[in-house]
């Protein structure tokens, strides 16, 4: 494999590492706000609020290595984006700022007008951001980002089938993946009823994504043939795998088995989108810009490659740590002499 | 490629480098708080475990919280800005990505672990034994300092790019990132921007002591609460003087333009006068009003009368900075209030040598409150003085801000959502913040004796066993 191709492996491995972490928390996001009024949602609300506030920030840092990797080593591929689907990516962005702001002002928030209009902006950005970011995604798997400062149209390169289907189906595989991980953490805090609230989610989600993946393929189809043959031609084993592997995580969590569940929901998720990854290469935008001819300097991209292993070492034992003392204890929750008390969840 | 190298002065230039500059303003604040703020409270910290000293602790308790609330914004403020740099300035990172784009992946890289020992530190309170707890907490400030060091890096590259020559295509050619990182204004911007975070943090935190100090909360709490952060903050002062000096006379030689128009050296010549503040007139190319101190300026840059400084007038019309007279005010703001900010260290530090204590005058205290703010104040006026001295250069000498901009259409409607959002980002803050300050008050008065370490009894629950 060349440097380049290389470099391009590791921006598909962040991605997935963003799909797994950074999806599921807008997932989370997503189930906060549709967990229903005041009394009945009360519950739900806190085992998300417990389970997400130590690790979404650590989570949320994948997007910003997605994009500074992309400008370092494709800075051509990288600015064209940005200016074709510059509208998708700023209300991708006001979804980060609306979350985050949320998200630390929830924290404190005493009155209960503050919390549900914290409530309110952290569902609000939790949509918006997966929706747009998957938007963006499917207007350049369309092939619908030439080469240039803005040189597509700003509308229709995301405002189409394609487009809206993938950004739906990122928020159907965000909500699938917390509602995973949350019946895992509703199993280890001992709370039946929440595991089975989840897990019905999780299953709904499971269907809704699927079907919109169809959809999001038939589109492809009349939209762009060539990469849609792409698509279910060399990359139909990876597509098997993720469809296989989701059925799979259905099966484990109907048998109550939370041991490994997560792990198969993650392979699954990976799978689809390395599915993707492999239809496009050696593409960085379909089908004009080649990842060879979009790659920076030589030089620069053998220190990204050595960048990459060194986070590795450095990121993955930090990471490793920080989910060991999240998963070690039930309440790594807020700390009661400096923020509120923790909400107690066996009530 | 593209013809976005041969447009001029499109529309989008004024909104993108309005978004870029409230973007970059509001982030800087955080800054200080990212990287010097951990200092603060590892220094409590210590001092707490090895004295056993409940108060101290009990401060790098609550910093380590402010520093995790600020962090978490400052992230907010972050990522927006690293989709900037594509969304306004597709011909920055277009062109010169792999070139200036290595330390963004340092500065990745360090982000995260600082995101993931802050978290660490902020839980571990809790739940890990104080000395594993203090050892996690160390790499902090060191990690955040990386980050600081990757970014100017990348700043300072645009002031003096390095590791590349022009091709004739308009692409960089012959790339070296690493004497990109390593580039010619490095280790001046980043000794000046890192003794500014430790000052900047320094009184901010100690002008909060400072106002329970001078309503009569004159406990060790307090004094601690100010102690700390304002000897930190007063030894990096004159430190910092020096530091502001080696580099003003470096650069007239490294950016004769920019060191003209802070300045406002309208002719070139020897016996330059310092002027202070007044308004210059880029029609005629004079200064009227303002403080002029004949020769100073010459003295300044090579400590004789008759040194050379090159005039604005020497400066072609297109290669001028367009707002001569924001960067001439900022430098003079941030000047002064390091001039007044040195007296008051010094004051300081005369004061504690005689008394090892508060300095307990009105006068004293109100200077103190006010430092914390102007220091910012001084941090915007710095970073002012470095960007808009630029101009109108993105890579000085060698790509226009205007070469640079996006040819989206979007650009007004973004600078203004931007623009109120940032408005609720910052009243949601400081909102936050009142708020845990008010419940710390309120704690104190329920009682003093509560271990800081390990489950409050009362309000823990019982499941953790």
């Amino acid at each position: 494999m060349s440097t380049a191709g290389a470099v391009a492996a590791v921006l598909v491995i962040a991605i997935t590492l963003y799909a797994w972490s950074g999806l599921a928390d807008y997932g989370a996001g997503l189930w906060d706000l549709l967990a229903g009024d005041r009394d009945s949602g009360r519950r739900p609300r806190q085992l998300i609020d417990t389970a997400v506030t130590p690790v979404w920030e650590a989570n949320h840092v994948w997007l910003i290595f997605i994009v500074i990797l992309t400008w370092t080593a494709f800075g051509i591929a990288f600015a064209s984006i940005m200016t074709t689907l510059f509208i998708p990516l700023c209300l991708a962005l006001l979804g980060v700022v609306l979350r985050g702001a949320s998200f630390a002002l929830r924290k404190d928030a005493a009155r209960a007008g503050r919390r549900h209009l914290a409530g309110w902006l952290f569902g609000l950005g939790s949509i918006l951001t997966p929706f747009f970011l998957g938007a963006v995604l499917g207007g350049i798997v369309a092939g619908r980002v030439p080469v240039g400062n803005a040189a597509g149209n700003e509308i229709t390169s995301w405002w189409n089938p394609v487009s809206v289907l993938t950004g739906v189906l990122a928020v159907a595989t965000g909500a699938f993946l917390s509602a995973v991980y949350l019946v895992a953490e509703a199993r280890r805090r001992d709370l039946p009823d929440l595991e089975r609230y989840f897990w019905t989610r999780a299953v709904v989600m499971a269907v809704v994504g699927l079907a919109v993946g169809l959809a999001a393929a038939i589109a492809l189809r009349g939209d762009n043939r060539q990469m849609f043959d792409r698509l279910v031609s060399r990359s139909i084993p990876l597509l098997l795998i993720g469809v296989i592997a989701l059925g799979a995580t259905m099966w484990l969590a109907r048998r109550a088995v939370v041991r490994g569940l997560r792990v198969v929901a993650a392979a699954g998720v990976a799978a689809l989108i390395w599915s993707w990854a492999v239809a496009q290469a050696p593409y960085l935008l379909p089908f004009t810009l080649t990842i060879a001819d979009g790659a920076g300097a030589p030089a620069t991209l053998r220190w990204l490659l050595i960048w990459a292993v060194i986070a590795l070492l450095l990121v993955v034992p930090a990471l490793a740590l920080l989910y060991t003392l999240d998963q070690r204890t039930t309440d790594l929750g807020e700390d009661p002499t400096t923020s509120r008390p923790e909400p107690d969840l066996t009530r | 490629m593209r013809d976005w190298l041969l447009s001029d002065q499109p529309a989008q230039l004024l909104p993108a480098r309005q978004q870029m500059a409230l973007t970059l303003m509001f982030h800087i604040v955080f800054v200080p708080l990212g990287v010097a703020l951990p200092t603060l409270m590892l220094i409590a910290h210590h001092k707490g475990l090895r004295r056993d000293d409940p108060v101290a602790l009990r401060l790098a308790r609550r910093w380590s919280h402010v520093a995790g609330l600020t962090f978490a914004v400052g992230a907010v403020s972050g990522t927006v800005l690293s989709f900037e740099m594509g969304l306004l300035w597709p011909g920055l990172t277009g062109v010169f990505g792999d070139v200036f784009g290595l330390p963004f992946a340092i500065e990745g890289i360090a982000f995260f672990l600082e995101a993931i020992l802050v978290a660490i530190y902020i839980y571990g309170w809790r739940r890990l034994k104080p000395w594993t707890h203090f050892k996690l907490g160390l790499p902090i400030p060191f990690i955040a300092l990386l980050g600081m060091f990757s970014i100017i890096s990348a700043n300072s590259w645009m002031n003096t790019p390095a590791g590349f020559t022009m091709g004739s295509d308009g692409r960089p050619t012959n790339i070296d990132p690493i004497a990109a990182i390593i580039n010619p204004a490095l280790p001046y911007e980043f000794t000046h921007f890192l003794l500014a975070t430790y000052m900047a943090a320094g009184f901010l935190v100690a002008s909060v002591y400072a106002v329970g100090w001078l309503k009569g909360r004159r406990d060790r709490y307090h004094r601690l609460g100010f102690l700390i952060p304002f000897t930190v903050a007063a030894i990096a002062t004159p430190l910092q003087f020096i530091a502001g000096d080696t580099i003003a006379r470096w650069l007239p030689t490294a950016q004769p333009a920019k060191f003209s128009a802070m300045e406002v050296v309208t002719q070139s010549g020897t016996h330059q006068p310092e002027v202070m503040f007044g308004r210059y007139d880029p029609a005629t190319n004079t200064v009227s009003g303002g403080i002029s101190i004949p020769d100073l300026n010459s003295i300044l840059v090579g400590f004789s009368p008759n040194t050379y400084v090159q005039g604005l007038n020497a400066v072609s019309p297109a290669d001028l900075p367009s707002n001569i007279n924001i960067v001439h005010w900022a430098f003079d703001i941030m000047v002064t209030i390091a001039s007044l900010l040195m007296v008051l260290a010094l004051w300081y530090a005369f004061l504690y040598w005689r008394k090892r204590e508060v300095p307990s005058s009105r006068l004293f205290l109100w200077c103190a409150i006010a430092a914390g703010p102007l220091t910012v104040l001084a941090v915007e006026s710095g970073w002012i003085v470095t960007e808009v001295g630029r101009q109108p250069w993105i890579v000085y000498n060698v790509m226009r801000t205007s070469q640079a901009v996006t040819d989206s259409d979007g650009v007004w409607v973004s600078l203004t959502v931007v623009a109120l959002l940032y408005l609720f980002l910052a009243a949601a803050t400081i909102t936050v913040l009142r708020a845990m300050a008010r419940r710390w008050r309120e704690a104190d008065h329920a009682d003093d004796t509560a271990a800081v370490y390990g489950p409050r009894p009362g309000l823990d629950r019982s499941t953790a066993a």
